[in-house]
């Protein structure tokens, strides 16, 4: 009990940051990680819950406590290892999960203080492997001979592609783009993942065993019936909810408005934030809007202000508290200088002489009764339009399923907004031998969950395809 | 990667390649394009398949050298490699058989109807095809539009060759001339797919356009190939690239082609000081 006592005096480690300063104009990460006394430090705040409930609030199941108290140990390889063991991409999950709503919000020390920092410490022990280059192969059992296909190279896929191959598996995953990450790769900026991170997670993957063949959209060309005609005895669907969303209002399709994945693909995937060392252009907006208050939103405003924006703002039709985006997110943004239109919507753009947009016509709102997500409803207030000046606007207000797939793969269905039908617990679909997991089954979520998705799916494939006899 | 196996100039500034791509040979079909990138830094482009042969494995495409990416893919040869080839992409044209077809190709944009024309002849059409560029010297596929066309009408901007004149004269001179045209392909620039629009509108004769809007991922992805067709804004990646030409607003793609024309020539002029330097 004094033991307890003594260890809930060390106040939980504070990551350093880049300064805002500094980092408004560089695309380098903006977190730092923890230093190893840190990382020492907050291990030891950690009680070693008899019955952990942070483990319980983890979607993949990482062994935490088991890991922490490796890192207390000093022994940061074998901690990697052992989140490893449930958790393909450590390095990734350390920085984009939202741990204060899943494992840390479930911490005992979070009920009378702050949670330990599971999170910081997975990136710690994640980056001390991939930094000593220690990174160890567990022994893959024999070939079992069954092949499993896995369209889309995201984190649900590459998730369920790890599980697969340590289980003896042979596994091909097809990526539509020219580099597997999906989301990891052309989504989340640099700042927020280093894509040397998720180059190295993938590489991982490849080393277990599973192969990666970039430039294959199955849908177009190749469809999910000839890759069972081609021998493949199971097909995962991980193809995310990639279409993108418009608002469909007046001026919409002027010069200067993009989609979130179109602005975030051009600066990350095509590195558009280093032309013209890289071909790709994005515009550099001086005075950018984006709508939407998710992460999304967030990683598009701060991409902009690098890119040299003299006014960022978000502009969100409810208010701060309904934002969906991180809190972490949200006050990194704040520091960097980033301004905020809370309670207003876009009705209509203005274009200039050139079909570029100059303005945004917008709205101002107020919430009423809470509606099918439990927010409250924004309602128009009539008579209060105004306009905002803007060279530039980006519309993060989500994306929807790419129909590409089902509309060619006969038998496989869909809900009333095209997402695919699949079990939860094991992500099988209609079709047999076909599973879903990701946001191509619940909409646009957080990379975890997919991930989760992905786990489920992946033992019910290995049952599957081990009762194909 | 794909490999380049043969290289041709068709004129001063376009090239055909062939290109080896077993598994976009085998399910391509006429009106469908590939997405390449030349290098790790380069620009991901959208290049019509003009023909493919099955049995190589392979796919031709036509481009014009205008910038950045064409002039280094230009400046590829036979055995070297490209860093990335997707495909096919788009949905195929739809081919039957209309009675008499019109395939009116401008500039580079024969080689897109080139394919059309070409299945559209398989099919029993009655094709009639009319190929247009600025001067003698830059015409291409002559001699393959008229194997695939029942009559082959040529008409150049200078008069240099053929007609003197743009390919929509020719098309608005068959339509008085009382020909029975029951559909027309146009492809090429975009202001000359415009006046064809606006010279078979009267005539209510279906013309099917093929777009050519600036693209990044090609797979429905990103929003940024949008168009405005009938008032519905449409993806030219995953909804096209082909469309009713009568319902196309003309001025919104003009607009959007230009959005980079600045960084386009900062890339262009950027790339010729590296090359200087060399």
């Amino acid at each position: 009990m004094e033991n307890n006592k003594k260890r809930e005096k060390v106040p939980r480690q504070i990551m350093p940051e880049q300064d805002p300063a500094a980092r408004g104009t560089n695309f380098d990460e903006v977190p730092l990680g923890y230093t190893e006394e840190q990382a020492l430090a907050e291990a030891s705040r950690c009680l070693h819950c008899k019955k952990p409930l942070c483990v319980s609030g983890c979607p993949v199941e990482v062994d935490i406590p088991g890991f922490i108290k490796l890192v207390s140990e000093r022994e940061y390889a074998s901690a990697a290892r052992r989140i490893k063991e449930t958790n393909n991409l450590p390095a990734v999950c350390g920085r984009v999960c939202p741990q204060e709503s899943q494992c840390e919000e479930l911490c005992v020390l979070g009920k009378k203080g702050e949670p330990v920092a599971i999170g910081r410490l997975e990136r710690f022990v994640a980056d001390y492997e991939q930094s000593t280059g220690d990174v160890s192969i567990p022994a893959i059992p024999t070939s079992t001979g069954k092949r499993i296909a896995v369209v889309g190279a995201g984190p649900a896929g590459l998730t369920l592609a790890g599980d697969l191959v340590k289980l003896g598996h042979g596994v091909t995953v097809f990526e539509g783009l020219h580099k597997p990450g999906g989301v990891l790769i052309y989504g989340i900026p640099e700042f927020r993942l280093p894509k040397d991170i998720v180059e190295a997670e993938v590489e991982y993957l490849v080393r277990l065993g599973a192969e990666i063949r970039t430039d294959m959209v199955i849908g177009r060309g190749k469809t999910v019936d000839d890759l069972f005609a081609e021998g493949y005895d199971a097909v995962f669907l991980g193809v995310g909810a990639g279409a993108p969303v418009f608002m469909d209002i007046p001026g919409e399709n002027l010069s200067g408005i993009y989609s979130a994945n179109e602005y975030l693909t051009r600066s990350n995937l095509m590195k558009a934030y280093r032309f013209p060392e890289f071909d790709t252009p994005v515009a550099r907006g001086k005075r950018v809007a984006v709508l939407g208050g998710g992460n999304v939103s967030m990683d598009s405003v701060r991409t902009a202000l690098r890119l040299g924006a003299k006014q960022a703002t978000i502009v969100y039709r409810r208010t701060e508290a309904e934002m969906p985006a991180r809190r972490e997110e949200v006050h990194h943004a704040i520091e960097e200088g980033v301004q905020f239109q809370f309670l207003t919507n876009p009705v209509e753009y203005i274009g200039n002489e050139r079909g570029w947009v100059r303005g945004m016509k917008c709205i101002r709102m107020e919430l009423g009764e809470p509606d099918d997500s439990g927010r409250r409803r924004p309602i128009p207030i009539k008579d209060s339009e105004f306009i905002i000046e803007v060279d530039m606007v980006v519309v993060a207000i989500g994306t929807t399923a790419n129909p590409v797939i089902p509309a060619t793969t006969p038998g496989l269905e869909t809900n009333r907004w095209g997402y695919i039908t699949a079990q939860e617990e094991t992500g099988e679909t209609s079709r047999t031998g076909v599973f879903a997991g990701g946001d191509i089954v619940t909409g646009s979520a957080t990379v975890i969950l997919a991930m989760g998705a992905a786990k489920k799916a992946a033992r019910a494939i290995d049952e599957y395809v081990r009762g194909l006899g | 990667m794909a490999a380049i196996l043969e290289k041709k100039y068709l004129s001063s500034n376009v090239v055909e390649m062939v290109l080896e791509a077993p598994h976009i040979a085998a399910t391509r079909r006429a009106g469908q394009f590939v997405v390449l990138m030349t290098d790790e830094k380069g620009e991901r482009i959208p290049l019509t398949i003009v023909d493919s042969d099955t049995r190589k494995g392979t796919v031709t495409i036509i481009y014009q050298v205008v910038g950045k990416t064409t002039t280094c893919l230009a400046d590829m040869n036979p055995g070297d490699r490209l860093y990335s080839l997707l495909g096919p992409l788009g949905r195929p044209t739809e081919i039957k058989n209309f009675g008499t077809a019109v395939c009116v190709g401008g500039g580079v944009g024969i080689g897109v109807v080139y394919p059309i024309a070409r299945a559209l002849k398989e099919t029993g059409n009655r094709v009639i095809s009319i190929i247009g560029a600025r001067t003698r010297d830059i015409l291409i596929l002559e001699e393959a539009m008229s194997k695939t066309s029942d009559r082959l009408v040529v008409a150049t901007d200078d008069g240099s060759y053929g007609v003197k004149g743009f390919v929509s004269q020719v098309l608005q001179d068959l339509i008085d001339s009382g020909e029975e045209i029951n559909h027309v392909f146009a492809v090429g620039p975009v202001p000359m797919m415009r006046v064809i629009c606006e010279v078979t509108r009267p005539h209510e004769i279906e013309t099917v356009v093929s777009l050519n809007p600036i693209m990044v991922d090609a797979t429905g992805m990103c929003g940024a190939c949008r168009v405005s067709v009938g008032n519905a804004t449409k993806l030219a990646c995953v909804d096209g690239p082909e469309f009713d030409g009568h319902q196309v607003d003309f001025d919104l793609l003009t607009n959007r082609l230009r959005m980079y024309y600045r960084e386009e020539k900062e890339s262009m002029e950027d790339f010729r000081c590296r090359c200087d330097g060399k």
